[in-house]
């Protein structure tokens, strides 16, 4: 008799995943344009908490630099789109990953040599470094001003889709947000089967015991900068989506308090469960809509949720769901 | 030729000669036990060996090739695996994913980042025999962490055996666990180090498990080899009767109950 | 010649700085084995705390010897409220946490350090705050034909009797035998009898008070203004690694290591002489990883 299956179920996952991709894209048909801008926001974010994840709860190493990867998609493809004159979205996203590779390659292996304090530290000042460059070299990236990147100047689908003329901004809005969801759900199927391939059990059992790790043959120095890299790729990806959206890039996204808000995000939703980072990001997404409109001290405002978070609720939205899930199927 | 030689190894912490010049040569398929009183260097040995700690001079030879300068995963890879006296476990990952990642890593396959990892059927079949073997098939889905102590060393064992190792370190694979388990997990290993002809170095405390098992026992104190032999040469050998239980005399090492 | 012995004076005087705040996080470090993260924040606290306090107390209209006297004085309540605020802090937010896994720590002195620069905005406002009548009002010293202020020298001074002091608290008093007891093995110290509990929080809020002392001796010199808090956390990261963690030696070597590389940064190179000291930071930690002085 065959024993029972180590693994998630496929047809389970997609059970669940089907009506939540369904909900997704009716949306736009039953909110209003504002809604449905505020969750291409969301779904952005949840890509690149996604990402993030990868590292702190499938590799146990936090770290607080994400803004350079996000940043870092974000400024290339505001180059290309005023330096190259590119209007084709695939085109720029291609080359924000590029970017984004050579960067996150490059800070990686520096990164990865250490672990706990001293990588989060690292990984906080090399951001750091990044924005810095923003900042400082203006005559290039536009300084606290920023480079624009209006809508009018994307196309999407190598071209079939673009947005001038009247009534170009809903338009934009739709089509956009099927883009990304389209993107959002390639990428969530992708990590979820990295995390579950062999790599990502091997990424695991670093994060468990990484003397042992060792000691079972895994070259830990050389997957922690393979889980750094895909993890960076992934927040860059966001980034370049995040971009066009927002019309405007500037070295805020570079700051070490965007870092925070990745971080936030994802201990949010539950680090230790794969949906958490996505849930988190949209419900972050929300939280910090609020928190803004509401008053000037918003960053105050997520302080304390991390703090409350840490305390009480560990384990954040998803997880304490997942336990108390659990807790009802024992009884 | 031997299987695994060490030559002069040494390794000192300041004052304390941890490991003092031992040269020790292991046969395959030899099921040699590592004994000597605390403090001894059994375990910094082994540390040593397989790379946990660099030696300061000295040579390790496997199969004849000079391994003393290889990192720990080139072992692994040549074939050395040890377990440790602290149980060191995935404790995150269950039974069964602990020891299907020992197979995945020796098999190469953990690279593999676009294929699911449970749908390996040949992983899957040998990590279920494996937990078979050690009888731990019924805690297949349990979590590392929640194992019982002598679940927990066994299963720590059977991470280092499903790396196929031609040369096997089980530091203390007994400790802290009760008596009565104590001689069902040694019978368990053993039976499948003798059963694959695996070569086996075992440091022990347990003299009664010593002689049980051992084809050869090697005696350490204080980072030097004092003694070796077979279990009749040693039990004989009043030098050793005397590091080891402080008295000598033909009835040493008999237990007066 | 004399610019010269203006930028080493510079160095000394911004290493005094750098080393009370590095050797309050390698402290803690040392002791608690926590890094945390707001430990910056605190610096600038304390900065604009004693600020505060100097223009509350006195106003711009003091005059005379014994007002200067008295704005000296009243600096250091900086690095008391922060000591205090530190005392306050350990006990309720961290020692929840110091049996999770370490990430846990690190998340929440991060959303402290959130709360704290949103709170400093919230007090003090978006204006620099500074002290500087202490500085004019010690005028300057000559060296050589340029004139330097005394008040830095002052705080070379107290960075001197503080690296000789923190030496001999925790090389020759009872308490610093208990601190490095507890720093080497805890469940042992406890073993023995020693309140653990009370050791930590004692030195956290000693390493909490450095911090605020290095904000409260350079609010003279340099108005508080917000962000120097997270500024000041990485020069105090890039100063513990090269000297090594947990070292009080590390943070004195280290501290003046980054400052010179600093003070001839902006001389030469400014705009990326941050750049450059994290540079060199990187390049530490890939040749020797545990520092100059640091413990494997």
């Amino acid at each position: 008799m065959p024993a029972a299956s180590t693994g998630p179920s496929l047809p389970l996952v997609l059970a669940g995943a089907l009506p939540i991709v369904a909900v997704l894209a009716l949306l736009p048909g039953v909110v209003d344009l504002y809604q449905t801008e505020l969750l291409i926001y969301g779904l952005t974010f949840a890509i690149a908490a996604l990402g993030f994840n990868l590292l702190l709860g499938y590799t146990g190493l936090l770290s607080f630099g994400h803004s350079a990867y996000f940043g870092m998609g974000a400024y290339t493809v505001a180059f290309i789109v005023r330096d190259l004159h590119v209007q084709s979205m695939e085109l720029c996203i291609l080359g924000a990953l590029t970017g984004t590779l050579v960067i996150s390659a490059l800070f990686g292996y520096v990164c990865v040599r250490h672990t706990r304090i001293f990588f989060g530290i690292l990984t906080l000042a090399l951001s750091q470094v990044l924005w810095s460059l923003a900042f400082k070299f203006f005559w290039v990236t536009g300084g606290t001003d920023g480079i624009r990147v209006a809508r009018t100047g994307i196309t999407l689908l190598g071209g079939l889709v673009d947005f001038k003329g009247s009534g170009s901004y809903q338009r934009f809005v739709y089509s956009y947000y099927y883009y990304v969801l389209a993107l959002f759900i390639v990428a969530t199927a992708l990590m979820w089967v990295i995390v579950h391939s062999p790599f990502g059990k091997a990424l695991q059992a670093i994060r468990d015991n990484e003397v042992r790790a060792a000691f079972v043959g895994i070259r830990v120095r050389r997957y922690r900068w393979i889980a750094f890299v895909i993890s960076g790729l992934f927040t860059g990806l966001a980034g370049a989506l995040w971009v066009p959206l927002n019309g405007l890039t500037t070295p805020d996204i570079l700051y070490w308090p965007f870092s925070g808000e990745i971080v936030f995000m994802t201990v949010l939703g539950g680090f230790r469960t794969f949906t958490g980072p996505i849930v988190g990001a949209i419900a972050f997404n929300y939280l910090k809509v609020y928190a803004v409109a509401s008053s000037h001290y918003w960053q105050l405002v997520l302080g304390l949720v991390l703090v409350f978070l840490v305390l009480a609720l560990p384990q954040g939205i998803i997880g304490t769901l997942a336990r108390a899930a659990a807790r009802l199927r024992r009884r | 030729m031997a299987l695994l030689q060490t030559v002069d190894l040494k390794r000192y912490f300041g004052e304390t000669r941890a490991v003092d010049n031992v040269s020790l040569s292991i046969e395959e398929r030899e099921f040699v036990s590592l004994v000597g009183p605390n403090g001894a260097g059994k375990t910094s040995l082994i540390n040593v060996i397989t790379a946990h700690l660099t030696a300061e001079s000295g040579k390790v030879l496997f199969r004849g090739q000079d391994i003393t300068h290889a990192s720990v995963t080139e072992r692994v890879r040549a074939g050395i695996a040890r377990s440790f006296q602290i149980v060191n476990l995935f404790d995150d990952l269950s039974a069964f994913d602990n020891v299907a990642l020992a197979i995945f890593s020796r098999e190469g396959k953990t690279a593999r980042l676009g294929a699911l990892a449970h749908l390996d059927q040949a992983v899957t079949a040998e990590a279920d025999g494996v937990l078979g073997q050690f009888g731990l098939a019924a805690k297949r889905h349990d979590s590392a962490r929640d194992l019982a102590q002598g679940e927990r060393k066994l299963l720590d064992v059977a991470l280092a055996y499903a790396l196929r190792p031609k040369l096997l370190f089980l530091d203390e694979p007994t400790s802290g666990v009760s008596t009565r388990d104590k001689g069902q997990i040694m019978d368990t290993i053993a039976s499948v180090v003798r059963g694959e002809g695996i070569t086996a170095v075992i440091v022990e405390h347990d003299m009664d498990v010593v002689f049980k098992y051992s084809d050869r026992i090697v005696v350490m104190a204080q980072g030097a080899i004092i003694a070796q032999g077979t279990p009749d040469q040693i039990r004989s050998n009043e030098q050793v009767a005397m590091t080891l239980l402080g008295t000598s005399g033909p009835d040493a090492f008999t237990r007066k109950d | 010649m004399d610019i010269l012995a203006i930028q080493v004076l510079n160095s000394i005087f911004y290493a005094a700085v750098l080393f009370l705040i590095a050797a309050g996080l390698s402290l803690i470090y040392g002791v608690m084995r926590i890094v945390n993260l707001a430990h910056g924040t605190f610096y600038a606290l304390g900065a604009y705390v004693s600020a505060w306090a100097v223009g509350a107390v006195f106003g711009a209209a003091a005059t005379g010897g014994l007002a200067l006297a008295g704005q000296l004085l009243i600096l250091p309540v900086g690095a008391l409220a922060i000591a205090a605020v530190g005392a306050l802090i350990e006990p309720t937010l961290l020692r929840p946490l110091y049996r999770r896994p370490e990430e846990y720590v690190l998340l929440i002195t991060f959303g402290l350090l959130m709360i704290l620069e949103d709170v400093m905005k919230l007090v003090f406002g978006g204006t620099p705050l500074s002290a500087g009548s202490i500085m004019d009002r010690m005028g300057s010293i000559p060296v050589g034909r340029l004139l330097y202020p005394t008040y830095n020298l002052v705080v070379i001074a107290v960075g001197i009797i503080a690296a000789a002091g923190l030496w001999w608290f925790i090389y020759r008093t009872r308490f610093g035998v208990i601190l490095r007891a507890t720093s080497q093995d805890r469940r042992m110290a406890s073993a023995l009898g020693l309140n653990v509990g009370r050791v930590y929080v004692q030195a956290f809020a000693i390493g909490c008070f450095m911090a605020g002392l290095g904000g409260a001796v350079i609010v003279p010199a340099q108005a508080a203004v917000l962000g120097m808090g997270i500024d000041a956390l990485i020069l105090a990261f890039v100063v513990i690694v090269i000297g090594g963690l947990g070292s009080l030696e590390g943070a004195l070597v280290g501290a003046l290591i980054v400052s010179s590389v600093r003070t001839a940064g902006v001389q030469f190179f400014a705009e990326i002489e941050l750049a450059v000291l994290y540079l060199i930071a990187a390049a530490v930690l890939l040749i020797r990883p545990t520092g100059l002085f640091g413990r494997a």
